[in-house]
C-alpha cells in the first residue's frame, strides 16, 4: 500500500502546471497535497459539497481544456457520486486525470469501513463507464515509475491507488484549519488563470 | 370561439442564453424540457453537459464558473432537493454567479397544489436566501437576463422557476 503523503508528494511533483483538485485525506492539512504543494495557486480544494471532486474537475477541465487538470479523489467519496464516472465519461475531456485514493474506510470519520471495502472492483467501474484509460498501483515503486506513462496516455484517465489508511477522530471543529481556504481558492483561481 | 393560450416556446428561453453569452448548459432532462433538449444540441454556441443525478450539476457548473466560463444549470425541483449540499457547499459558500433555471413541477395558479415537490420549492430557495423569478410565457422570458444580471452583480445563485411545460 502507499502512504497518502507519498502518493501526494509524487503527484505534485509531475503537475507541470495542472490544475488539482483535492478532497477528503487527500487534501488534510497534516498529510494531503497542502503539505506538499509546489503551486497552491493552482490547487483547487473541496471540503464541502461532499463527493462533488470529480464533477467540479470536470467542470473544470471543460473550461480550461489546455491545461491538465488532476483530480484527488476519495472512495467514499466517489462511492457518493458514482454517476459521475458515467458523465465524465461521456464528455470524455482528454486532460483530465482522476486518481482515486482508496483505503476503504470513511477516515475522517473514524475509520469505518465503506460498502464493498476490499470487494468493488473500482478499476472495472471506470472501464466500464467508458474512461479511455485505466490504471492501477498497489505499492509507490510501481506508482513512482508508472507515473509517466499514466500522463502521457490521452484523458479521461482513471489512476486507482492502494493508499494506507490514516484515520482521524478528532471532531472537525477542532482539527487544524487549511492556509488557504476554498473559498479563497475559488476567489484566486480565475486570477491565476487570467480569466477573471 | 378560441382563446390563444400563452406558451413557453424554447427559442425564447435560448435567446436569452445565447444574447448573455452563456457558455454551458448543464442538465438532467426532465418531463417539461424534451423541446428544449432538442433545441439546446442545435444551438453551437451553447455546450450541453448531461449529467447522472443533479447534485453533479452545481459542481460541474462551479469548475466551468472557475475556469472562465458562463454556465446554467437546467433541472427540476425535484432535483434541487437532490443538489441540497452541492447548493450549499459550492454555490451559496464559494459566491458563485449561477443562475439555475428550475422546472417547477406541480405548479399552477389554479386549485390546490398537490404535489409536494411544487409545495416545498419556494420554501427552500427562501431558507437559503435565494431570489428567484417565475416564468410561464415567452414574454416571461426576459427575467433570465434579469436573473443573469443579478446574480453577477451579488455574486450569488438566482433561480428561474419554470412554470409551465415548453411548447412545440
Amino acid at each position: 500500500m502507499i502512504k497518502n503523503e507519498d502518493a501526494v508528494k509524487i503527484i505534485d511533483s509531475k503537475r507541470n502546471g495542472s490544475l488539482i483538485v483535492p478532497t477528503m485525506n487527500a487534501n488534510n492539512v497534516s498529510f494531503g497535497l497542502p503539505t506538499v504543494t509546489s503551486a497552491q495557486d493552482f490547487d483547487l480544494p473541496l471540503s464541502g459539497a461532499m463527493s462533488k471532486a470529480s464533477s467540479l474537475g470536470l467542470g473544470l477541465a471543460l473550461a480550461q481544456p489546455d491545461r491538465k487538470v488532476f483530480v484527488l479523489d476519495g472512495d467514499g467519496s466517489l462511492l457518493m457520486n458514482l454517476g459521475a464516472l458515467v458523465t465524465l465519461a461521456n464528455k470524455a475531456p482528454k486532460n483530465l486525470y482522476h486518481f482515486l485514493f482508496n483505503n476503504g474506510v470513511y477516515a475522517v470519520t473514524g475509520g469505518q469501513p465503506i460498502p464493498g471495502a476490499g470487494q468493488s472492483d473500482w478499476e472495472g467501474m471506470a472501464k466500464a463507464a467508458g474512461y479511455a484509460a485505466v490504471f492501477s498501483f498497489e505499492d509507490l515503486e510501481d506508482l513512482t515509475t508508472g507515473i509517466d506513462q499514466v500522463l502521457a496516455a490521452e484523458g479521461p484517465v482513471f489512476i486507482h491507488l492502494a493508499v494506507e489508511p490514516q484515520v482521524e477522530n478528532t471532531p472537525v471543529q477542532y482539527r487544524p484549519r487549511p492556509s488557504r481556504s476554498v473559498q479563497q481558492a475559488f476567489r484566486e483561481l480565475p486570477l491565476t488563470l487570467g480569466v477573471k | 370561439m378560441t382563446t390563444q393560450e400563452a406558451v413557453l416556446h424554447p427559442p425564447a428561453v435560448i435567446s436569452e442564453l445565447v444574447k448573455n453569452n452563456v457558455t454551458h448548459v448543464v442538465w438532467l432532462p426532465d418531463s417539461e424540457t424534451n423541446f428544449m433538449y432538442q433545441l439546446l444540441t442545435a444551438e453551437p454556441s451553447l455546450d450541453l453537459v448531461p449529467v447522472c443525478r443533479e447534485g453533479e450539476t452545481m459542481a460541474i457548473a462551479a469548475g466551468l464558473w472557475v475556469g472562465g466560463k458562463k454556465p446554467v444549470v437546467l433541472i427540476q425541483n425535484t432535483g434541487i432537493f437532490e443538489s441540497g449540499d452541492s447548493i450549499r457547499g459550492l454555490g451559496l459558500d464559494i459566491n458563485q454567479p449561477l443562475v439555475m433555471l428550475i422546472g417547477y413541477r406541480g405548479w399552477s395558479r389554479h386549485g390546490v397544489t398537490t404535489d409536494s415537490a411544487a409545495r416545498f420549492i419556494e420554501h427552500i430557495l427562501h431558507a437559503w436566501g435565494i431570489n428567484y423569478y417565475l416564468i410561464e410565457t415567452d414574454e416571461d422570458a426576459g427575467r433570465i437576463s434579469i436573473a443573469l444580471e443579478e446574480a453577477e452583480r451579488t455574486q450569488k445563485p438566482v433561480a428561474v422557476l419554470v412554470g409551465t411545460e415548453f411548447g412545440a
